[in-house]
């Protein structure tokens, strides 16, 4: 991250700046272009505030038409496109580009459709991913997901990322709540995928998208499912002496049949900087804490509370406490939803990481996790989704002693290696971007990126979309595309026939 | 009786023997047909093709941890090895992957693989609810029609590496990729369940106590509605006079109850209320599951028509105008099951469809002559048909793998 690779600026691109600059304007009139280095500075990061680059221009579009045309005249004069929603991506998936247009969706800020009936909501991309769950709370609905940026990020950019939260194992990610989206490809063609009915009709476009970062098309409208809120939720606190306990707690809960509204696990640097920071009311005293949030009708909550109570008890819990008001339960999330900023007031920088492993191997990661931490000198607080196995291990570091932040990233690409050996991922929800590219060979070999290199050859043959990111090597479609097979050259294969 | 031409089978045991048949076909620029149990072999259309590779032998389940809510099988595991497995051990594929034998007459044929579960991305009645196949699929393992051997995703819930080829190859019926392995989140199953049944309203009234039913927090976990036409079809008869308009709910025993109440003192007034146990409800919602008004033994032609909920019933009493329809509900009304008294009407149905809001119809059962002369699959917008041409290309470049079945 000290200073990624990035494909080589076009100079033909670079040259041509002003005569594209006022292409443009013609297509986006207006304040709509944004060239000017000093108003360009806002979008020269994302959330992963490490990498800096200013782009070529800046285009806020409107309309469904203007992106059409611009992606349509960018593909037309081979100029590559970084799309943007809030800019709030942990990977750098919205780092600009040099010789590239970012196109920033968040004039798209409409609620377009509001349907209880079909329990639908129809919103522009660039609507925050709370602003929809504010536009329907009034009917007592909801939209499930809620990365923790929530207030911020935007439901275009929940598409590109695929979207988590602390609520996933019971009420899915984003693919999972997403039911359509228009698009707009890079020739300008605009494609609708699903809507208010279920499955696509052909293949599943909708499923490739979620997910894809940007380098697949450009999402100008989402249609997303809207929940009843449940009857109830109580939220429980459960300390623990050890993580180990806590981790065996969590999975005898499971293995009990109940699915949880969320489980999340802080360590012990990670409670007492949020207990700083927020005044939670979390024990200061134990190794490792439980928030489990349990939902639904009253009967349901109060039935399996007294069953959680029970599997803590028997696993070592040293405390635990059950939320007595709407006010306490949100006081227990408090704390966690602050855990980022919490350790950010306890060192001057932190490395978040995202890495998913399967639940039982916790107990090993978190080793494994300790014996880094005294090897890189560097100490690191762990807040994990324990429900889906989902870690975010913060690695603390100083950037302004020599050295810090490359030992971090480097501590950070080891842990995430550690996800994968033990059979899990590099990322669990905040993206490859830019940040993971070049570790996608830990978990894909050449086949498998090739034949992903290839989904995006049938939408983007030119890799003008988003280059740079998520894969660590941008391979001609043309060349990818060859095959070379002659009749009679493989024998009749020797399996059984019938 | 086949429903290809295929003569020659190719019965792979292992990953690599896929592989090589997958390279071979290539080769000799042979197509193949893509073969499980051929439970659904009579969906889409006709193949003319002189191989075929059956991956029924590629069977065995090679990962079950039930507390981590993971399962892995071999693509032509049987799916009822798994559903047993799961079962001894209270949990399930929370999708339920419905049963089309007996709607297609196929009932010498397996249960179906695991590999053509998500093949043809199955649902069932809780997919409002709980998802498809799509929403459960964790990992895959795969050959592409280029003769490679690819996997994508993990075994893990949360995952966001790389492009979402898992999802991507779901319900694409063999025409991109042979999986060989998969790789599914599991659930534990409901302890117990009941239904309310409403009897006695129309279609109209009932898209409306669904759709309020569906937006409490009472949790109901399926909806379907059974217009008096077919309600002596589902039950052996059981379900009380009226058209039937079924509520379900899943959980804990005293949940259940707290939540059927609830529907109750909501819909008072409102039909008349039937409490149906779990046995009862469960056998109710395989019929539903299963279409089991349709099962007649007949070719009539059958079409699954995906649409917003409300729209569902206005479909039908569209159609009842201009042709002797049957249907029922499933899904809110989102999913509605028809079946023609006499010609498939393609055309009538999806402008029908289109001038609602938008949606699809697939004529899953048909007599041969009306499967060759009707698009199957929803004919697609110009732009979207390119993305899928170009898609297919990436994956299967040579046109080996189903040729045709999907058009």
């Amino acid at each position: 991250m000290t200073s990624p690779e990035m494909p080589e600026p076009k100079a033909e691109v670079m040259q041509r700046r002003d005569r594209i600059v006022a292409d443009l304007k013609t297509i986006v009139p207006g304040e709509g272009v944004v060239d000017a280095t000093n108003q360009m500075r806002a979008f020269e990061t994302d959330g992963l505030t490490a990498y800096r680059q200013l782009p070529l221009v800046v285009v806020l579009p409107e309309t469904v038409r203007q992106v059409s045309r611009v992606l349509k005249y960018c593909e037309t004069n081979g100029i590559r496109v970084v799309p943007r929603g809030s800019g709030t991506s942990l990977s750098g998936g919205a780092l600009p580009l040099e010789d590239a247009v970012l196109l920033v969706m968040s004039r798209f800020n409409k609620v377009l459709d509001i349907d209880y009936a079909n329990r639908t909501a129809v919103v522009q991309p660039g609507v925050t991913n709370l602003g929809i769950t504010h536009a329907v709370e009034g009917r007592g609905f909801y939209y499930a997901p809620d990365p923790s940026s929530q207030i911020a990020c935007s439901i275009g950019g929940n598409v590109a990322e695929n979207a988590g939260g602390v609520h996933c194992l019971k009420y899915g990610l984003t693919t999972n709540n997403v039911l359509g989206v228009e698009m707009v490809l890079i020739n300008g063609d605009v494609v609708r995928l699903g809507g208010k009915h279920l499955d696509a009709e052909g293949y599943d476009f909708l499923g490739l998208m979620t997910g894809s970062e940007g380098l697949l098309g450009v999402v100008t409208e989402v249609t997303v499912r809207i929940l009843q809120k449940p009857e109830t939720a109580r939220a429980m606190l459960v300390g623990f002496p050890s993580s180990e306990q806590a981790g065996q707690c969590v999975a005898e809960i499971i293995g009990a049949g109940i699915i949880p509204g969320g489980i999340e696990m802080m360590d012990g640097l990670a409670i007492k900087a949020a207990e700083d920071f927020v005044h939670a009311g979390y024990p200061l005293d134990v190794e490792a804490l439980l928030i489990v949030e349990l939902d639904g009708p009253e009967a349901e909550v109060d039935h399996l509370i007294a069953e959680v109570t029970q599997i803590a008890d028997r696993n070592g819990a040293a405390m635990s406490r059950v939320s007595a008001d709407e006010a306490e339960r949100q006081t227990f999330w408090a704390g966690r939803k602050a855990a980022f900023p919490a350790v950010g007031r306890i060192s001057p920088d932190y490395y978040c990481m995202d890495g998913t492993i399967p639940r039982k191997a916790l107990p090993e990661v978190l080793a494994g996790m300790r014996r880094l931490s005294e090897k890189y000198g560097l100490a690191v607080a762990n807040v994990f989704h324990a429900g889906d196995g989902n870690l975010h291990p913060l690695i603390l570091y100083d950037a302004n002693k020599p050295g810090q932040l490359q030992m971090a990233e480097d501590f950070g690409s080891d842990i995430l290696r550690l996800c994968v050996e033990v059979g899990g991922v590099l990322t669990g929800e905040h993206g490859v971007g830019v940040e993971k590219r070049d570790l996608m060979g830990t978990m894909f070999n050449a086949e498998d990126l090739d034949q992903q290199i290839r989904v995006k050859c049938a939408f983007d043959e030119q890799h003008l979309l988003n280059p740079g990111k998520v894969f660590p090597q941008l391979r001609r479609c043309a060349e990818m595309g060859r095959m070379h097979i002659s009749k009679g050259q493989l024998p009749f294969p020797d399996i059984p026939r019938f | 009786m086949p429903d290809t031409a295929s003569s020659e089978v190719f019965r792979p045991a292992d990953e690599s023997q896929v592989l090589d048949a997958v390279k071979w076909a290539l080769s000799e620029r042979a197509p193949v047909e893509v073969l499980g149990h051929g439970s659904k072999r009579s969906i889409g259309r006709q193949m003319q093709v002189a191989h075929s590779i059956d991956l029924t032998d590629l069977s065995g389940i090679t990962l079950y941890e039930p507390e981590e809510l993971v399962l892995t099988a071999k693509a032509g595991t049987p799916l009822s090895d798994i559903e047993k497995l799961l079962g001894e051990n209270d949990q399930e594929l929370q999708f339920e992957p419905m049963d089309y034998r007996p709607l297609l007459g196929a009932r010498e044929a397996g249960r179906g693989t695991i590999g053509a579960v998500l093949a043809t991305n199955l649902s069932g009645p809780r997919r409002l609810k709980s998802g498809a196949a799509r929403d459960h699929v964790l990992g895959i393992r795969a050959v592409t029609g280029r003769g490679d051997l690819i996997k994508s995703g993990g075994r893990v819930v949360k995952n966001v590496t790389g492009y979402d080829l898992s999802r991507g190859l779901s319900g694409s019926w063999g025409t991109l990729a042979l999986f060989t392995e998969v790789t599914f989140k599991v659930l534990p199953r409901a302890e117990t369940e009941a239904t309310l049944i409403v009897s006695g309203l129309n279609d109209a009234e009932a898209a409306d106590l669904m759709a309020a039913a569906m937006g409490s927090d009472a949790e109901v976990s399926s909806a379907a509605h059974l217009p008096e036409s077919v309600r002596g079809r589902f039950l052996n008869g059981g379900l009380p006079g009226g058209a039937a308009t079924a509520l379900r709910l899943e959980g804990f025993a005293p949940s259940v109850d707290y939540r059927i109440e609830k529907l109750i003192a909501m819909f008072a007034g409102v039909g008349s209320h039937t409490r149906l146990e779990t046995g009862t409800s469960r056998s109710l919602w395989r019929e539903v599951r299963d279409v089991a008004p349709f099962c007649d033994d007949g070719d009539r032609p059958v079409w699954r028509v995906s649409v917003a909920p409300s729209a569902g019933h206005q479909l039908v009493a569209a159609l009842r105008l201009r042709v002797g329809v049957d249907a029922y509900y499933d899904w809110q009304g989102g999913l509605v099951w028809l079946r023609m008294e006499s010609e498939a009407e393609p055309q009538m149905i999806r402008q029908t469809i289109a001038a609602l809001g938008g949606g699809h119809a697939t004529l899953v059962r048909a007599d041969r002559p009306t499967r060759d002369a009707v698009d199957i699959f929803q004919p697609q917008e110009a732009a979207l048909a390119a993305l899928s041409q170009r898609l297919k290309t990436q994956f299967d470049p040579e046109k080996i793998l189903n040729p045709g079945r999907m058009n």
